[in-house]
């Protein structure tokens, strides 16, 4: 039997369509579609796909579920590991992770391993999440700081081993990141919701407007839990330190997709907070954030949204499906392009960007090859809203409030590869320790920690 | 939720309210604020602390009702809860003994003035203040303020109260009676807080000021309430809201705090709000 090459293809919205909206852009599989996507495994046995999970599900396992129509079975395989499978399957970089190792990429596309993921989760969300019976209980508490992908996956794992779980959120809202950074359109509000009420049926209790280090402090906490695992994630955005970045017009990737995302200002005045867009957008950088700027840009009215990156597409950092659909959306890519200076009115409103031309030299630190000016290249454009996405630092509240910790260069607390930092009892997981990284490497970290704060309450008396 | 347990009108369009929140009157300390979101739909806004009780697990705030949500906080009354109340945020004022410091609070921004004297007679000072609005009825916290004042100053621009003229009017006479000023305070409009600074600088005193940009979060994340310090740009909720006086670009601030008057006034007229 031969194995189809391709995978089969997720119907999506319209490109003209959903430019004027905020509904998620794939619509998933159906049954039928995903059971022949699911025959399409090889379940091989030495699993490589496996080996590019961070969050260790059996990938092959849940699939033949799929295969064999056995959906609950499947969403019961992809739980057992993966406490918020219908945000991974939506946001993970599958191609460098686990379809990156499968087998049929020999020969074709590998099979859609984030698509069935999806599919599965929705399919159990539909129904109703089936909440494992809770063990006997640990008498152990732990405190976990900051709600998002870190701090949900330790704690919904800390809470299946047993022990007593209390999450501490700086936010009026749970996801971190999940709520005030990734665009409905890319993941639904509703369906974050749902995983997180599957995380307090656990047992987990979310306490909101708790800023660690400022409301209570991490030593207070020690008073009251055996362990403390921080997940605060990168706040402070990233600059580029050129003249004009505090004009009128200028905003961070953060507090525009915030404002948005969080706070719905696609929906002000019925939300009371604001934001103001211009026609001509221009978002710099080219990662996944990047991308969430540049098409909700064009959601928000935008004739023209730009991305200038100082590099070409081969070095952007974002998913693959990212750049595919701001492109389709009408994203225009200006690529080897440095910005050098904002350039405002008198009145100080942003209504240029000077930039210059690069070419790439010689590979640098990261093995990407550097970009080098083009003596002479400079040129300026006509913009009125810019959007700053060039990463972000960690969020320096809890690095700043506490003796004793070891921290990087960065600003990071330092881990290592199983959560314990410098202080005994507090682990750290996700963007507070690696620097901004990805949702399923948060994901990764917060179960490694997880297992790392389980041993180390067992063991203390 | 936070149950407001005391309002009072101050003057107008100043209200102060007492909020339940024990666990930031805890924490609290003068110079730092906190953020509020009145209800789901709301959007997050950040008042400075005016005054905490830790016995009562109180804080109170004062706000002038500029804009549709501090107009909407305004209709609340005793009894009725906010949704979300965080803090205490940002860092507590340099409270120490410096010897002789004044103190300069204009409109509004007198309320949150009011702990730092405290504190500040409270280390030890020589505490001199100078209040100032533009009426008589737009002062707030004379009798409070005096209280803790070893010298105490008011000015109006009309005249209504006190010296007819600004503030930095006042601080220009306190300095050349006193000689020897070992830190001024201002909290105030970004104009007050920028002539104080002019004047304060050909003096060469150390000039604290409090500012209070347009955030989001308060928690160092978005970076909507960044503000150009010595060239340098600062998030005021994570790094201030108190910065050297001197070396703050006010015009910078002055702009940036207009960026959505247009969006506010609209809201505004939406629920019938006269701004």
């Amino acid at each position: 039997m031969s194995v189809r090459k391709t995978k089969y293809e997720m119907p999506e919205q319209d490109p003209k369509e959903r430019i004027h909206n905020f509904k998620e852009v794939p619509y998933g599989y159906s049954k039928e579609t995903a059971i022949e996507e699911a025959k399409r495994c090889l379940q091989c046995k030495n699993k490589p796909c496996m080996k590019g999970c961070p969050v260790e599900i059996d990938i092959p396992g849940f699939i033949s579920c799929i295969a064999s129509g056995d959906f609950e079975k499947a969403a019961e395989v992809i739980k057992a590991k993966n406490n918020l499978p219908a945000v991974s399957g939506r946001v993970c970089p599958y191609e460098s992770q686990c379809e990156g190792e499968c087998t049929i990429k020999k020969i074709g596309e590998p099979v859609g391993i984030g698509r069935l993921e999806r599919f599965i989760a929705d399919y159990e969300r539909v129904k109703g999440a089936k909440i494992p019976q809770k063990v006997t209980s640990s008498e152990k508490k732990v405190a976990v700081v900051g709600a998002g992908p870190a701090g949900l996956t330790c704690a919904g794992d800390l809470a299946k081993m047993g022990h007593t779980v209390t999450v501490f959120e700086a936010l009026h809202g749970p996801g971190g990141v999940l709520m005030y950074g990734i665009p409905e359109f890319r993941l639904p509000k509703k369906i974050v919701n749902a995983e997180v009420d599957y995380i307090k049926k656990l047992g987990v209790d979310i306490r909101y407007d708790m800023v660690i280090g400022k409301t209570i402090t991490v030593e207070e906490l020690f008073k009251e839990y055996d362990a403390v695992f921080v997940g605060t994630g990168a706040g402070l955005p990233n600059w580029l330190n050129i003249p004009g970045e505090n004009l009128d017009g200028v905003y961070s990737a953060n507090e525009f997709l915030t404002r948005i995302n969080l706070m719905r200002a696609y929906e002000f005045p019925t939300y009371d907070t604001p934001i103001k867009m211009g026609k001509i957008v221009a978002t710099f950088g080219a990662g996944n954030v990047a991308m969430d700027c540049a098409r909700t840009a064009l959601r928000l009215g935008a004739e023209k949204s730009y991305i200038l990156y100082r590099r070409t597409e081969a070095e952007m950092p974002a998913r693959i499906e990212e750049i595919h659909h701001a492109k389709q959306e009408g994203v225009e890519f200006k690529l080897l392009t440095n910005p050098l200076r904002f350039i405002g009115d008198v009145q100080g409103h942003l209504v240029e960007v000077e930039y210059q031309k690069m070419q790439l030299g010689e590979p640098d630190d990261s093995g990407r090859r550097r970009p080098v000016p083009i003596p002479g290249s400079e040129e300026k454009i006509h913009i009125d809203t810019a959007l700053i996405a060039i990463g972000q630092s960690p969020n320096p509240l809890i690095p700043k409030s506490m003796k004793g910790l070891t921290l990087g260069k960065h600003g990071n607390i330092v881990t290592d590869d199983d959560g314990k930092t410098s202080i005994p009892g507090l682990f750290a997981g996700g963007d507070i320790a690696t620097g901004a990284a990805t949702v399923i490497l948060a994901m990764g970290a917060g179960k490694r920690a997880a297992r790392t704060i389980d041993a180390y309450v067992k063991a203390k008396k | 939720m936070y149950k407001i347990i005391e309002k009072k009108v101050l003057s107008e369009n100043v209200k102060q309210m007492t909020i339940q929140a024990p666990l930031v009157a805890g924490k609290a300390q003068p110079g730092q604020f906190i953020i509020l979101r009145i209800d789901e739909k709301g959007e997050r806004i950040p008042l400075t602390i005016a005054d905490f009780d830790r016995k009562s697990g109180t804080i109170t705030i004062i706000f002038l009702e500029v804009g549709k949500t501090t107009q909407q906080l305004g209709t609340l009354n005793v009894g009725d809860v906010i949704e979300n109340f965080v803090g205490p945020l940002g860092m507590p004022s340099e409270v120490k003994k410096y010897g002789t410091v004044v103190c300069i609070g204009g409109g509004v921004g007198i309320a949150p003035l009011y702990p730092v004297v405290k504190a500040l007679r409270e280390a030890g000072n020589y505490v001199i203040s100078i209040l100032g609005a533009k009426t008589q009825n737009l002062l707030i916290l004379e009798k409070e303020i005096q209280l803790y004042s070893n010298e105490f100053y008011i000015t109006t621009d009309d005249g209504s109260k006190g010296q007819k003229g600004f503030v930095s009017d006042v601080l220009k006479q306190v300095i050349d009676k006193k000689g020897t000023i070992n830190m001024v305070m201002a909290i105030g409009p970004i104009i007050m807080m920028k002539v104080v600074s002019d004047v304060t600088r050909k003096y060469n005193i150390k000039t604290l000021v409090s500012l209070n940009p347009i955030m989001i979060d308060g928690t160092g994340m978005c970076g909507g309430c960044r503000v150009s310090v010595d060239g340098k740009t600062k998030f005021a909720c994570v790094d201030g809201p108190e910065f050297d006086g001197l070396k703050v670009d006010y015009d910078n601030l002055m702009l940036r705090n207009r960026r959505f008057v247009h969006e506010e006034g609209a809201a505004c007229k939406l629920v019938g709000v006269v701004q």
